[in-house]
């Protein structure tokens, strides 16, 4: 179980010990009662009936607890489980006073645990008592039993994730880590693993667009997208009928398939096959007057269809991009070590993992932009949004060629580079071949270094600026979505 | 009741074990109305028998059930069923009893005669409205004379005489 999901609850459990000066372990069976929203315990606790509190969640109100007659602790009783008699000091209770052998806890703990599959809602052994079994109990009772201990720990930690709103398990493959915030909201957060992640969706962090429209966007992707790439690429609708016509071979030459309409019509042009007359195969009438007709008709049909590609294709190309940022790494990696190996130091070198890092951050935050703008109602803040979008696609594509390709030719590929280089070709030249002959020079390492560090943050500035439009926009009410993103 | 620390026993045998004696007490010691006979074959098998109790449908009978000890006895409940044919709204056609102590609300710290005195209750206390038999359940609703009368009736037929 993750570390701080454990300190996380202890966390909880003191401050709620702190305030009623209850033991730890009455605490967290509240707070697990109530989800583990400390503020609705607190204000139950206050303004309520306790003694109907500590029934409601199956504890015994700790004020109230029986005093134990320490006479009485060295003698025999007989557990009810199995009717051995031990010294009354040797059984395990809870507070309701129903105690019963080890033997007899470690079995039905083992029952519960292990074939049941239940943790956080263990209850007294004792026929029609509801009296909840706490973690020290348990725990205590458990040593020696590492398997069963751990199992239990898991359903704890578990029913944790899963009672408390402001916890949540870190979507990343093979991620076994929890992540906590502080207010219940859809915000971007970030895994120790590295993943970041939308709070409120758990699909990676998607900001400008909100929860809602990403679920729909990417419901309509499930739903269309094998379908409509295709039916792009290989279908035209009969300029008659409508009716959906997959072109079957080279020849341009098309009769419709609907047997009500049997329209023969050309490929190439839409228009009407006859007049095209011996030319076979081929199309001259690309201009003419009908064909033009019934090729803008054909497109005014197909205009959704290619306004959803429009934005699917550039959401997925930054998805597909997404793909290539470990190797994107992994190189940026080497070129680090390349720098060191010219002078810089450890430090001096981090500008470029920086970079890669900023790089990806843009791009993903440019991918969803794409399922913001199709949805967005047009207005002038939508063409403003629109302007961001592109300057940060620019600045982006900028980065990255720098940071995937010039930076090869600028420095020399690590083979070939490390050699000659006494030439003192000096400051920023931009031509890539005299910047290879002179990488050694630390003043071209600084002007590289100066250049990426530009571009880098101007990636930056423009995301930012891009993103405070959008939500300055959300506060002040100015977007407005179209469902059908049309 | 003393009973020898048997050693490598793991906790459930170990509680098995010395659950076990309470059955014996159960054979050695019966309740009034109540009777168990440990199967020849297999210890964990019983045979009991219920007597119908006073004022109810089913008083003059003799009811013959069925006993087993799962292997996770007494974590998990014992299996009883009633082999006499009987006609009541929380018992079966296969003498499947609706019990929530032979269930969900089993507490391992529950001994054989608490559950077979509960079985013995609930011939005295149909409960129509949580029903297994649910055509019986319905006439004891609807028209209850007549389904104590039927009880009766099956209580002669199948439950009387050898
Ligand atoms: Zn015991
Ligand atoms: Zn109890
Ligand atoms: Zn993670
Ligand atoms: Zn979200
Ligand atoms: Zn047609
Ligand atoms: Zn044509």
């Amino acid at each position: 179980m993750p570390k701080d999901i454990i300190s996380t609850q202890i966390q909880a459990i003191e401050d709620v010990n702190n305030i009623f000066q209850i033991p730890p372990s009455t605490a967290r069976i509240l707070l697990q009662f109530f989800g583990w929203d400390k503020e609705r315990l607190v204000e139950r606790y206050y303004d309520g009936d306790q003694d109907r509190l500590f029934e409601e969640a199956h504890i015994i109100n700790p004020h109230k607890l029986p005093r134990q007659d320490s006479n009485t602790e060295h003698k025999e009783m007989t557990c009810e489980i199995c009717y051995v008699d031990y010294p009354r000091k040797d059984m395990t209770g809870l507070p309701c006073n129903h105690r019963f052998c080890r033997h007899c806890w470690v079995s039905y703990l083992q029952s519960k645990i292990m074939d049941e599959g239940t943790g956080e809602k263990i209850t007294c052994p004792a026929h029609q008592c509801p009296i909840v079994a706490d973690e020290v109990t348990i725990s205590h009772l458990l040593q020696g039993h590492p398997e069963i201990q751990a199992r239990y720990e898991f359903f704890v930690a578990k029913a944790f994730v899963q009672g408390n709103k402001l916890v949540k398990w870190c979507p990343a493959p093979g991620c076994e880590n929890a992540v906590r915030v502080n207010t219940v909201e859809a915000r971007p957060v970030k895994c120790k693993c590295g993943h970041a992640w939308c709070f409120g969706c758990q699909q990676p962090t998607h900001e400008p667009v909100h929860c809602p429209t990403l679920k729909a966007w990417l419901k309509k992707c499930a739903d269309d997208s094998e379908t409509a790439n295709w039916i792009s690429a290989n279908t035209k609708e009969c300029p008659r009928c409508k009716t959906t016509i997959e072109k079957n071979g080279g020849c341009n030459h098309i009769t419709c398939r609907s047997l009500n309409c049997k329209y023969e019509f050309c490929w190439s042009c839409l228009g009407a096959w006859e007049p095209h007359g011996a030319s076979w195969y081929n199309c001259s009438r690309f201009d003419e007057k009908d064909s033009m007709q019934a090729r803008d008709q054909h497109s005014r049909s197909r205009v959704s269809l290619e306004r959803y590609l429009h934005y699917y294709n550039r959401y997925h190309n930054h998805e597909q991009s997404q793909k290539f940022e470990q190797q994107l790494f992994a190189k940026v990696d080497k070129k680090m070590e390349e720098f060191q190996q010219r002078g810089m130091s450890w430090i001096e070198v981090q500008f470029l993992k920086k970079a890669v890092e900023v790089l990806c951050l843009c791009r993903q935050t440019l991918k969803y932009t794409y399922v913001f703008g199709f949805y967005l109602r047009k207005n002038n803040q939508a063409v403003i949004f629109e302007d961001n979008q592109k300057d940060l696609e620019m600045a982006v594509e900028t980065l990255s060629q720098y940071l995937e390709q010039d930076m090869d030719s600028a420095t020399g590929s690590a083979s070939s580079s490390s050699s000659s280089s006494s030439s003192s070709s000096s400051s920023s030249s931009s031509s890539a071949a005299t910047t290879a002959q002179a990488t050694s020079n630390p003043t071209v390492l600084a002007d590289i270094k100066q250049r990426v560090l530009d571009k880098s943050q101007y990636c930056e500035s423009r995301r930012k600026v891009l993103l405070d439009h959008v939500q300055d926009g959300y506060e002040q009410g100015v977007w407005e979505f179209d469902a059908a993103g049309n | 009741m003393r009973v020898p620390f048997a050693a490598g026993l793991t906790a459930d045998q170990f509680v098995a074990a010395f659950k076990y004696v309470e059955t014996q007490r159960l054979v050695a010691e019966p309740v009034p109305g109540i009777s168990a006979e440990p199967d020849e074959q297999n210890a964990r098998y019983f045979g009991i028998k219920i007597d119908g109790p006073h004022e109810s449908p089913f008083e003059g009978g003799v009811f013959r059930l069925e006993l087993f000890l799962p292997e996770d006895y007494p974590m998990a409940p014992p299996k009883v069923r009633f082999l006499t044919k009987i006609y009541h709204p929380n018992i079966d056609r296969l003498g499947r009893i609706c019990l929530d102590i032979l269930k969900d609300k089993w507490s391992p710290a529950l001994q054989i005669r608490t559950v077979l005195l509960s079985v013995q209750a609930l011939l005295s206390a149909p409960n129509p409205d949580d029903p297994l038999a649910n055509d019986v359940a319905e006439q004891w609703k609807t028209n209850e004379p007549a389904a104590i009368a039927t009880a009766r009736q099956w209580t002669r037929q199948y439950a009387t005489g050898k």
